[in-house]
């Protein structure tokens, strides 16, 4: 007979996994608080909350923090303007070109990223661009506009043509369409992939050590500890910053479209 | 006659003039974000093309701005042919691992999480899949060290041994677990596992139940129906899912990096020959063969169904 219940075997196959998949990052949590300096030494000796302190006091890392933030922020925004332009015109129409379209938005993740860190680079040099905050930023948006596109697009499917319709009969004008029936049922979605692409970009590292020259966003400080750990109970702190400014907004996404279900007209 | 309705103000006009062309807004909707994928990524690409075409002079270090093939002849040298080959024995044994470990979480999230257990589920996936790479690959850095948390369990449980004896394995072994092939595998594994799951979760929750109750009908044990009818539904999914795994191992140059024995890797030599060697046609050269590889992956993936379970 067909069973609507898991083996044994199944359900501790998956529990393990989706214990393998989140008990190693708990240990970041560990390790931020560790009193030993020179190892990655299991069990910690003793706990501590002074690396805290020390990573305050550190100028290097409020440069890192501040440039990556500035890099996320620039390149969220201008990702949000032109992933959601784009899902608006893939949403309803068809038209010549549309599937190589498609392609063209996801190609910058689908490649990995040191081809588009490489292809940067290699156009950098022929067209002699110093590298510079700018530079960063140029690659970060254009993976972020696929995360904002997917978000956006995924909502617009779902938005019943009817509602727009029904505020033209009623005598609105596009903008007005725009800014009291659209940007609402959005809303959500456009603030949710604008939270996944600041996550991505805050941590991206591949495509950065690629396009940011001299310049050290906190991602990058962070690998150049990871190849020469000269200061790890810093780093152990910095990992703890990075994950809590990754983690947040992803947790912040999922709730904003956790009810995506009430979208205006979907109920028919 | 006088009119009734008030003046049209601009925003009216336009409203009309859409109504009138669609394909004007469209066109004004779709330029600014084409204009820029088009000129920053597709420029970027054709540059990447460009510049391996171009060779580097010996003696000056310069690049040489002239059409050659001299520089992929040199990708076939035994040194960068063992790259190669090396990169993508590792992306095919960590598809084949994420696949493996993969499965029976998204069978279960599929098939029987109901209720809160599926929210559990959905967010277990999503959090690692988004969450910072880097501070994953710390994270294992911590785990593998030679002092860390694996030589302890291993010793609080007196299996010292049997460690010992998979890191004196030939080939894959080595000092310790950070510094061996089996740690790297490990890791990419880790990194890449969500991205292999979602895909499978959604051709696996695509599987009809009815199809399962008349397979049941008919006779079929549970091996059976898992064999013959949720496997083969499952392909696309697991298919679509190892596009990621396998291009993202194929070009990641952080983790062989920081773990492993410090052997050469696509990635890796693409970031060191822009870098330090500064010969960026040769770097150009070899990030060109993961975008063929991932084409003809692309091609057979697409035949195969894959996309549907996208």
């Amino acid at each position: 007979m067909h069973s609507d219940r898991a083996s044994w075997a199944l359900r501790l196959a998956a529990i393990g996994g989706l214990l393998f998949l989140h008990l190693p990052i708990l240990l970041i949590f560990l390790y931020a608080f560790t009193t030993e300096e020179r190892t990655y030494a299991f069990p910690p000796p003793g706990l501590t909350t002074e690396w805290f302190a020390a990573a305050w006091n550190r100028p290097d890392i409020w440069e890192a923090l501040s440039l990556s933030l500035k890099v996320a922020t620039v390149a969220t925004a201008l990702a949000m303007v032109l992933g959601t332009l784009v899902s608006a015109a893939m949403a309803r129409a068809t038209f010549f070109g549309r599937d190589q379209i498609s392609l063209l938005i996801i190609l910058p993740i689908a490649l990995p990223g040191v081809i588009t860190g490489m292809s940067l680079r290699s156009a950098f040099g022929i067209m002699d661009i110093p590298f510079s905050t700018l530079t960063i930023i140029l690659g970060h948006a254009t993976f972020c506009i696929v995360i904002v596109y997917n978000n956006a697009v995924a909502r617009f499917r779902r938005l019943s043509g009817g509602v727009l319709e029904a505020s033209a009969d009623l005598g609105a004008n596009a903008f007005q369409t725009f800014w009291h029936i659209l940007l609402p049922n959005l809303g959500t979605a456009l603030l949710a992939g604008g939270m996944l692409a600041f996550a991505l970009s805050f941590d991206e590292v591949i495509v950065t050590t690629f396009t940011a020259g001299q310049q050290a966003t906190l991602p990058i400080w962070m690998l150049e500890e990871l190849i020469r750990p000269r200061q790890r109970p810093v780093t152990n702190v910095v990992a703890l910053i990075v994950f809590a400014a990754t983690f947040l907004p992803i947790l912040l996404a999922y709730y904003l479209t956790r009810n995506g279900s009430e979208t205006a007209g979907s109920g028919k | 006659m006088t009119a009734i309705l008030p003046a049209k103000s601009v925003a009216d006009r336009l409203t009309t003039l859409f109504w009138r062309k669609p394909k004007l807004l469209l066109i004004l909707l779709i330029t600014p974000p084409l204009l820029w994928l088009g000129v920053v990524y597709l420029g970027s690409l054709a540059a990447l093309l460009m510049q391996s075409f171009y060779s580097i002079d010996e003696f000056s270090g310069m690049v040489i701005p002239e059409f050659t093939l001299k520089t992929y002849a040199e990708l076939l040298r035994p040194q960068n042919y063992d790259v190669i080959f090396r990169t993508l024995l590792m992306s095919a044994a960590v598809t084949l691992g994420c696949a493996i470990l993969g499965f029976p979480i998204a069978y279960y999230a599929a098939r029987f999480a109901r209720g809160r257990w599926k929210a559990v589920f959905y967010l277990g996936i999503m959090l690692p899949l988004w969450s910072s790479y880097l501070v994953k690959v710390y994270a294992w850095k911590l785990i593998l060290a030679k002092e860390g948390i694996i030589t302890w369990a291993a010793e609080a449980t007196h299996t010292s041994g049997i460690l010992n004896a998979i890191l004196s394995l030939p080939g894959i072994g080595g000092g310790s677990l950070s510094t061996s092939y089996i740690g790297m595998f490990l890791v990419f594994v880790y990194v890449w596992l969500p991205y292999m799951i979602l895909p499978m979760q959604a051709s696996l929750e695509r599987v009809p139940t009815s199809m399962l109750e008349a397979s049941a009908d008919l006779g079929a044990t549970r091996a059976q129906t898992f064999r013959t009818v949720i496997l083969p539904l499952a392909l696309p999914g697991v298919i679509a899912g190892s596009i990621f795994t396998f291009s993202l191992t194929m070009g990641d140059y952080i983790i062989p990096q920081i773990v492993g024995n410090s052997a050469n890797f696509i990635g890796m030599a693409v970031y060191q020959l822009q870098g330090t060697a500064g010969n960026i046609p040769l770097a150009a050269a070899f990030a060109v063969i993961p975008i063929l590889i991932m084409l003809v992956y692309l091609w057979i993936a697409k035949r195969m169904g894959a996309f549907d379970a996208l």
